[in-house]
């Protein structure tokens, strides 16, 4: 059983992938749930520290590496494979499932590698792996986002591959540790995180692919990619001031998107990056406190931002629907559906006594106990919105207001289960915080549950509701609309596109003015030359008399009788 | 849709019963503002009321903000579907055929075609 516990937590993933694209129905359904359970077995026996390195070109590689905070998303990862593999059983598309899971285990090669170069490889086989959960919604617009997906990770995976060759001319080591923004190599690797962590203006990828994913494929998607990123930056950027201006900018912009988004997934993928936004907001104060609120914060929201997504895939899978303008009413036939949804709702709202509240007030307490008061009214604003978009209108569009008329039932039986499993979690964490905090990097000694805490979150999510009512009932909330709103990417799928599109028609414009000039002049030219030549025995006329005939064939005589001379 | 069961918020009633609740609870939580001694990080939570009045009027901020937002961002649902270059009016200098090259050079000629 030894050689087992070296195997790399990406392993059971990789070889499950391999045997479940040959094998088909309830054999490949019981493998591919057996595959993070083994994993979560061999991971829970995996002592810390290095388990496999080799030296390759001069400098160590370290595919391998066990410590705290890997163990952190390591088991994290393995509960959302677990629970998005049971959400996605009933799926029968083999590129779909196989795709899953080498995407899952990716996740978990990227956050136990202990080297650049090693994190380098798991980064681009994240983005490979995970666009074909995009592209098998089988839509043009699933294609076409699929693709801008691609080549925007795959950019970050080059501009990290290139940071990374940096910082080992830079520091004579791969090794993947604090690196910190001083250098040409520090930056690169920044703006490669950022990238995939979904900083402000590079965010569009994530707004852009997981709505279009399939049902099953955005809570796979939901889980893994991001919250890489963000044990990315906790490793390698902890205390990097920056990055709570940036977190706090994430927190608040994507919730007013998320007000007037009709997509409900969409809606909720705006709210991932508010989520994200509280973990770097954390990760730049780097206080073992704000460390271990955003380590748990990415923990928690694997699990809710999973449910919710799960919840509204069910809707999207029960209804073929999407827009909260078209749904409505859907809690009189889909009753469970619509609690699952609101525990994730609760949840995600940072409801004392469900998971988000345990996480997300240990940054809010670091933020202002850091002296950062204006980051923390930024993060309380933040709070109270994402109540309002996550909380209360993914739950009210989807299941209540007014009746669409539909009446789909509650999803497959696989769907619930996995909802129920990561609902009982929500709440068990909420319950009993002391498990998840036994697991944390630091101890901290953090208690979430004194009265100031509860009464102020409490208070401030009830006006927040309260608000809503009231700007329901006097008919100033924005109604759901058919709509695309305009976000940062409108730069890149319109302004460039124009603009090039405006430079190379300008461009043949010219070119083709000139050669047309240039036509009409030879063609002028030609006429001239013509009509000057034109009549009996001109150069170009038609109409040559026998006389010069005779004179040519003389000509061609005289030069046969040349040559002949050379012979 | 008419011989469906009752659910449970097609009877108004139960809609206002959820209302009042929320009123009741979120007058019961700023009383409590007074009750309860709350240890303070920030000066501002001293307020009394902090916290429920910056969640009602941030919400109601954040959707007034976000509805004009609408005015400037909203397209239509189809906006990228479309042929990514339709509003383009490109000014094309009017471009002739090779025809109609070959047309210009005839009617120069004029009386070239002696056998016609």
């Amino acid at each position: 059983m030894m050689w087992m516990l070296e195997l790399p937590p990406f392993a059971p993933f990789f070889i499950g992938a391999l045997i479940a694209a040959v094998t088909r129905g309830p054999l490949r359904g019981a493998i591919m749930v057996a595959i993070p359970i083994l994993g979560a077995i061999q991971l829970s026996m995996v002592p810390e520290g290095v388990h496999l390195q080799f030296t390759f070109l001069d400098y160590q590689l370290i595919p391998y590496q066990v410590d705290r905070l890997s163990l952190m998303f390591g088991y994290v990862f393995h509960i959302a494979a677990f629970i998005a593999i049971v959400y996605s059983l009933h799926v029968r598309d083999t590129v779909q499932q196989v795709a899953a899971i080498m995407y899952a285990g990716s996740g978990l090669g990227a956050v136990f590698a202990g080297d650049l170069l090693t994190l380098f490889v798991f980064w681009e086989f994240l983005a490979f792996t995970s666009v074909f959960l995009v592209w098998a919604r089988k839509s043009q617009r699933a294609y076409a986002a699929g693709m801008r997906y691609l080549i925007i990770q795959v950019l970050s995976g080059v501009i990290l591959l290139i940071g990374a060759l940096f910082y080992a001319v830079e520091n004579g080591t791969l090794a993947f540790g604090y690196i910190g923004l001083d250098g040409i190599a520090g930056w690169l690797i920044f703006i490669a995180f950022g990238i995939k962590c979904a900083f402000p203006m590079a965010h569009n990828w994530l707004t852009d692919a997981y709505p279009e994913a399939t049902p099953t494929g955005t809570v796979f998607l939901s889980a893994f990619t991001t919250k890489v990123a963000v044990y990315a930056l906790a490793r390698g950027y902890p205390g990097t001031e920056l990055l709570v201006y940036i977190g706090a900018a994430m927190t608040c912009f994507p919730i007013f998107f998320a007000v007037i988004e009709n997509d409900l997934r969409r809606v909720l993928a705006y709210s991932l990056i508010n989520q994200v936004g509280f973990m770097v907001v954390g990760i730049g104060i780097g206080t073992a406190l704000a460390i271990n609120g955003a380590v748990s914060h990415a923990f928690n929201d694997v699990i809710f931002k999973g449910l919710l997504f799960m919840s509204m895939g069910a809707v999207l899978h029960m209804t073929g629907r999407i827009n909260g303008s078209d749904l409505g009413g859907l809690y009189k036939t889909m009753p469970k559906t619509t609690v699952l949804c609101i525990v994730g709702a609760a949840s995600i709202s940072a409801f004392p006594l469900f998971s988000g509240f345990v996480s997300k007030s240990m940054v809010m307490t670091a933020a202002l106990e850091n002296g950062f008061d204006w980051i923390w009214l930024m993060l309380l604003f933040a709070s109270a919105g994402v109540f309002h978009h996550a909380g209360i209108k993914i739950p009210y569009f989807a299941f209540f207001a007014h009746d669409s008329g539909i009446r789909a039932s509650d999803p497959p039986t696989n769907m619930l289960v996995a909802m129920f499993i990561a609902a009982g979690l929500c709440i068990a964490i909420g319950i009993y915080p002391a498990a998840l905090y036994s697991l944390l990097p630091y101890d901290t000694g953090y208690n979430p549950y004194d009265a100031t805490h509860v009464l102020a979150q409490t208070q401030l999510l009830f006006f927040s509701a309260l608000a809503f009512v009231w700007l329901n009932l006097k008919g100033l909330y924005p109604p759901e609309l058919r709509s695309t709103n305009l976000d940062f990417d409108w730069i890149y799928r319109r302004v460039c596109p124009n603009i090039l599109q405006r430079m190379f028609s300008t461009i043949w414009a010219i070119d083709k003015a000139l050669r047309q000039a240039f036509l009409v002049r030879l063609g002028r030219y030609l006429t001239s030359v013509a009509q000057r030549n034109e009549g009996v025995s001109g150069l170009l006329s038609r109409t040559y008399p026998a006389g010069s005939m005779v004179m040519w064939v003389a000509v061609i005589l005289g030069v046969y009788l040349f040559l002949s001379f050379f012979h | 849709m008419d011989n469906e069961t009752k659910h449970l918020f097609d009877d108004p009633k139960n809609v206002k019963r959820i209302l009042w609740f929320l009123y009741i609870s979120c007058a019961l939580l700023f009383a409590l503002d007074f009750v309860i001694h709350r240890h303070v990080a920030h000066s501002w939570e001293n307020l009394w009321g902090f916290y429920p009045i910056y969640g009602f009027v941030g919400c109601s901020i954040l959707v007034f903000v976000a509805t004009w937002m609408r005015t400037f961002l909203m397209r239509p649902e189809d906006y990228y579907d479309k042929d990514e270059n339709t509003d383009i009016d490109v000014k094309e200098s009017p471009v002739l055929t090779k025809k109609q090259i070959k047309d210009e050079q005839l009617t120069k000629l004029g009386t070239y075609d002696v056998d016609a």
